[in-house]
């Protein structure tokens, strides 16, 4: 049994299956507007939290977030389950699938088979859309994939039941009715305002601005707390959470660019353009770290304070950062009310 | 960054390519692909060199005696006791003690079948000592990574 649906290729793992599962729905959807709308972007440095003995550190949003915020504003009712049992994990998925239901799942990446190599890490908020079934065999449209893939029964129960931190446990999603008529616009700016909200909030160094200052502050001091090696080792694992597979390049930044470029054609807002460049200038930057990072890591700066100037690089980005998420939280409830009143006179 | 920009340095992909958003020449966003850019690249050798090293590490501890064969495949599927007892559904100490080549000698045959179907492969091969060295050997030959 095979659900036609229309693989496209994203950036990001669960925006994309987000704009995709919509799209399928009757309401397509970008995925740069499905991070938004779902307010995707965020900073997280939990260095108490480890994973693969290395500290947590993330650019996204709790995992189901984006899709849980998306349907929500978009006023989409999502069906979301998660299970005790494989079996009946597996049973639901099928049955699902047999009503004509293309499914979300949330698996864990180590187990999947058609992943690069590479990539094989025990991360376990990847997303993925099961829109078919062969034999024993699933289609798979994983939108960080080119191609829509393959996976058997066998893998695919082993990836939904991964452990550790943030198993899946069989969470699985879709949507039921068709999508109508939804005020993009106006869920464009609620989700900006999250982001925004989330990205300013006092965290005691957690996450959002405060966080990236943290972070930065630390890996100033990473070399002489935990040693060269494992100094160097923590920085390789802050680029790969930046920009290894499923960010579109500057941890997030990009898209969101993307997110704002279009909003501000929706609402005919200029300066949402402006935020947008300078958001990208700012990603950029973040590239910069990374690439400095990497030779730091190859160990071709060999000078005391390359560590120290590289959390600079990081300061600069969340004090420009912190600007922009001022802009934004200050305007958007005026952005709401224009557009509110233009519906108005529209009617 | 623009369409021209972008890195296309396959390494770790191997023809493989990932969305990155650019921009064109008017300013305006769209998805481009790359095969992967360097920075990365150096990142995740180095995390794989890691994952090696440990296994490298842990093998010498088998072959003293020291470790049971289960820490090399704990160490093969990047996991350590946290992950591994989850997954076999025991308390950590327990794992932790079938780590010992004399408690790991005397488990029983569904435990061993616990084990060996979270590793994905057969009893009898999670009992033969030797098969450390080959899929050590194996792994490296996969070589996840280009030269």
């Amino acid at each position: 049994m095979k659900i036609s649906f229309n693989h496209n290729y994203a950036a990001h793992c669960e925006s994309g299956v987000t704009a995709n599962l919509f799209s399928h729905n009757g309401r397509s959807l970008s995925e740069s507007m499905a991070f938004g709308i779902g307010g995707g972007l965020f900073f997280g440095y939990f260095p108490f939290i480890r994973v693969n003995y290395l500290p947590l550190i993330t650019y996204r949003k709790y995992p189901g977030g984006i899709i849980k915020k998306c349907a929500s504003r978009l006023g989409i009712r999502l069906e979301r389950k998660k299970f005790h049992s494989p079996q009946k994990a597996m049973d639901e998925l099928d049955r699902a699938l047999l009503n004509g239901h293309p499914v979300g799942l949330q698996t864990g990446v180590y187990w999947l088979p058609y992943f690069p190599p590479a990539m094989r890490f025990h991360f376990n908020a990847h997303n993925l859309v099961v829109y078919g079934k062969e034999g024993d065999t699933y289609l798979i449209s994983d939108p960080v994939i080119e191609y829509p893939v393959k996976c058997d029964y066998r893998d695919l129960v082993k990836a939904r039941f991964a452990q550790g931190a943030l198993a899946p446990r069989g969470h699985m999603y879709y949507i039921q009715e068709q999508v109508t008529e939804a005020d993009i616009p106006l869920a464009a700016v609620l989700g900006m305002r999250e982001i925004a909200r989330t990205m300013l909030l006092p965290s005691a160094g957690l996450f959002g601005v405060g966080g990236i200052r943290k972070l930065a502050h630390q890996i100033s001091r990473w070399p002489e707390r935990l040693g060269n090696k494992k100094a160097i080792q923590y920085l390789g694992h802050v680029i790969r959470m930046q920009e290894e597979i499923g960010t579109g390049g500057g941890g997030f930044r990009y898209i969101f660019s993307a997110f704002l470029q279009e909003t501000a054609g929706l609402l005919g807002v200029k300066k949402l353009n402006n935020l947008s460049n300078e958001i990208t200038l700012i990603g950029d930057r973040w590239r910069e770290f990374a690439l400095f990072a990497s030779r730091i890591c190859k160990g071709r700066d060999n000078n005391k304070n390359v560590f120290s100037n590289a959390s600079l690089i990081l300061i600069e980005c969340a004090d420009r950062e912190e600007r922009i998420f001022r802009e934004i939280k200050k305007d958007a409830s005026s952005w709401i009310k224009n557009h509110n009143e233009r519906a108005v006179i529209h009617q | 960054m623009k369409m021209q920009d972008i890195p296309q340095d396959d390494k770790i992909l191997n023809g493989r390519r990932i969305a990155c958003y650019v921009l064109e020449e008017d300013g305006k966003y769209i998805v481009g692909k790359s095969t992967g850019w360097d920075p990365v690249n150096v990142a995740n050798i180095q995390a794989w060199e890691y994952i090696y090293e440990r296994i490298d590490q842990v093998s010498m501890d088998i072959n003293l005696g020291k470790k049971s064969v289960l820490a090399f495949y704990m160490e093969k599927n990047q996991m350590d006791v946290a992950l591994l007892s989850k997954y076999v559904k025991l308390p950590k100490w327990r794992v932790r003690r079938h780590l010992k080549p004399s408690v790991f000698k005397k488990l029983k045959p569904d435990l061993l079948e616990r084990y060996a179907s979270i590793f994905m492969t057969s009893v009898d091969e999670l009992l033969q000592t030797s098969k450390v060295y080959t899929s050590l050997e194996m792994l490296k030959k996969e070589k996840k990574i280009k030269e």
